[in-house]
């Protein structure tokens, strides 16, 4: 435990109540603290208990990490040897200079795609996260004819394979000459059923109605009241809303696939399995290094905001 | 339907004809096998997915857990992983020439045919669980955490084991939770195609064009087939619908009696 970094110790640090004695013990320089958890904890688990536990959960951390920690090992490699001996070991750290190899080669196209990427998820996921806060809010807080009937059409939608969807929205876009229109990927994306559902759930937990009807008495308009007490009450749920919509429209392949054609325009994604499918023609080493700079931004978006997208989770997942 | 004259000298003409393109789709043996191969994946990969997710989730909530946050993190971590970028990984980790994994079994024997026809199937669903365990944790987990601490205590007091309060108490209360990964993961099992596509070129022939439904209705409409493409998307919906729905009254019956 106290060998336990303090970038986990904060990792563990969220708002669940059930964790805090483990945090506690986590942070080695809380002395009082440590030994007040330990003697708590020896009561209640043996020594041979918290073995397995960690061994098996240690499994499941190896599962998890060893195909990252082979992308990293092997994105730093030197240029043209990223599949050579060792598979999970390094042969020197060349990290550096493969990544400015990446971003020069081909013409920078691959800073194209990062930010390409960046522009489609990040406002496709503002503008899909404003839009599901809004249809939520009203669903949870005004009553209105036919309210149960949109709510249930959108929980229809929460239940169709968004995939199906890709077909038809070629077809209407190149009616209209969207194709190869940024607008292609991103009108599609704005669209969140799920996040209807979890802000409506999420305002009717968190908005009181008092606090409504106190900012109606003070002459808020209901507009003001959304944007100014709604939205501030809604924050967990709209962090997650958001990161949920700008990890889909990021991972997303076949739509952009399909509806961008001009590499200039494709998000990363599309332009790296084009690459790995080349034919040779774009070094293996380059997907390699592209594969791995295309994880980082997500992972830091996770990292940034995880004790804001865990307390949305749980409204999620709870009815 | 989309009419073609033997030759296909003159341009495909378009009639309109409403059920045709359900009975080809029905009478495909491609289409058909590609909806078996996936029902079968599914009846694997969701099971044991959910199972690790419940396991991994019980494990941390528990009392003998340690670095929870530190568990929590890595499990999540592929989720941040594209599909596409994760099927691009895995497939360097498959790779007959170079696999790094092979070559960590080589001492023992061992070499392990990723992409072989029997194989690759379940190579695949290893990049999914891979991808979606943590995800699936990070929900279940959520609703044990919001098990009320008196019950737990109570069932304690009355001598009741670890085990037994896992089985019979945190489980149970996690139902909902369970419920909707498990509908979310049947959505995600109908949609099954990133994966496959990225190692279809990789795969030497053991994944073909219509490996999956959705990749069936994507050849489709590259053949500008676009009737048949749909008519095949709509059954996989209304499949899906299907499924989804029987799962849902299955599982609500059980929590009656």
């Amino acid at each position: 435990m106290s060998t336990q970094t303090d970038v986990l110790a904060v990792a563990a640090n969220d708002a669940n109540a059930a964790d805090a004695p483990t945090t506690a013990s986590g942070s080695g320089r809380n002395f009082g603290k440590q030994k007040m958890s330990k003697s708590l904890n020896n009561r209640e688990t043996s020594l041979a208990s918290r073995l397995i536990v960690t061994i098996v959960l240690g499994c499941f951390a190896i599962y998890f990490l060893v195909p990252i920690w082979w992308l990293f090992v092997a994105a730093s490699k030197p240029m043209g040897e990223q599949f050579s001996a060792p598979g999970f070991w390094f042969n020197g750290m060349h990290l550096g200079n493969n990544v400015a190899e990446l971003l020069t080669s081909r013409d920078g196209i691959f800073m194209r795609w990062i930010l390409n990427s960046v522009l489609y998820a990040g406002i496709g996921a503002i503008v899909g996260t404003l839009l599901a806060s809004m249809a939520g809010y009203a669903l949870a807080k005004y009553s209105f004819r036919g309210r149960e009937v949109v709510f249930g059409v959108v929980l229809a939608a929460v239940l169709i394979p968004k995939i199906l969807f890709t077909l038809p929205l070629y077809l209407m876009f190149s009616e209209v000459g969207l194709i190869n229109n940024p607008l292609a990927v991103i009108l599609p994306s704005i669209v969140s059923p799920f996040g209807v559902y979890l802000s409506r759930v999420f305002a009717a937990q968190s908005v009181p109605d008092e606090v409504i009807e106190a900012a109606r008495i003070d002459g808020v308009s209901e507009v003001g009241i959304f944007f100014r007490i709604g939205m501030r009450m809604m924050t967990p749920a709209l962090v997650t809303i958001f990161l949920f919509n700008f990890v889909e429209i990021w991972n997303n392949y076949l739509l952009p696939a399909m509806v961008i054609n001009d590499s200039s325009l494709q998000p990363v994604t599309v332009g790296l399995v084009s690459w790995f499918a080349s034919n040779g023609k774009v070094p293996m080493s380059l997907v390699v290094i592209g594969a791995l700079v295309s994880v980082i931004p997500l992972l830091l978006l996770f990292l940034f905001l995880q004790r804001f997208w865990k307390a949305g989770l749980t409204a999620g997942a709870i009815k | 339907m989309l009419k073609r004259d033997g030759l296909g000298l003159s341009a495909p003409t378009m009639v309109f004809d409403p059920f045709t393109n359900y009975l080809k789709a029905f009478s495909d043996p491609v289409f058909i096998e590609s909806l078996g191969r996936v029902l079968l994946f599914g009846v694997v990969q969701v099971p044991v997915m959910l199972g690790l997710a419940t396991a991994l989730a019980l494990l941390i909530d528990s009392h003998s857990a340690r670095a929870k946050g530190f568990f929590r993190l890595t499990s999540f971590l592929p989720y941040a992983v594209p599909g596409v970028i994760a099927a691009l990984m895995w497939s360097f980790l498959y790779s007959g020439s170079s696999s790094p994994i092979n070559a960590l079994l080589e001492p023992l024997g061992v070499a392990i045919p990723f992409l072989s026809e029997e194989m690759v199937l379940w190579s695949v669903a290893n990049i999914v669980t891979w991808g979606w365990t943590g995800y699936n944790m990070i929900i279940i987990y959520s609703a044990l955490q919001s098990i009320p601490g008196e019950i737990l205590e109570a069932a304690k007091i009355d001598g009741a084991s670890a085990w037994k309060i896992a089985w019979n108490i945190k489980i149970p209360m996690v139902r909902p939770a369970l419920i909707l990964t498990t509908v979310f993961s049947i959505i995600g099992t109908a949609q099954l195609y990133n994966e496959p596509k990225v190692l279809q070129s990789v795969s030497g022939g053991s994944i073909d064009s219509a490996f999956t439904p959705i990749m069936a209705a994507q050849a489709a409409t590259a053949a500008q087939n676009y009737p048949y493409a749909a008519a095949t998307s709509v059954i996989l919906a209304v499949l899906v619908g299907i499924l989804s729905i029987t799962f849902f009254k299955i599982t609500n019956r059980g929590s009656d009696s």
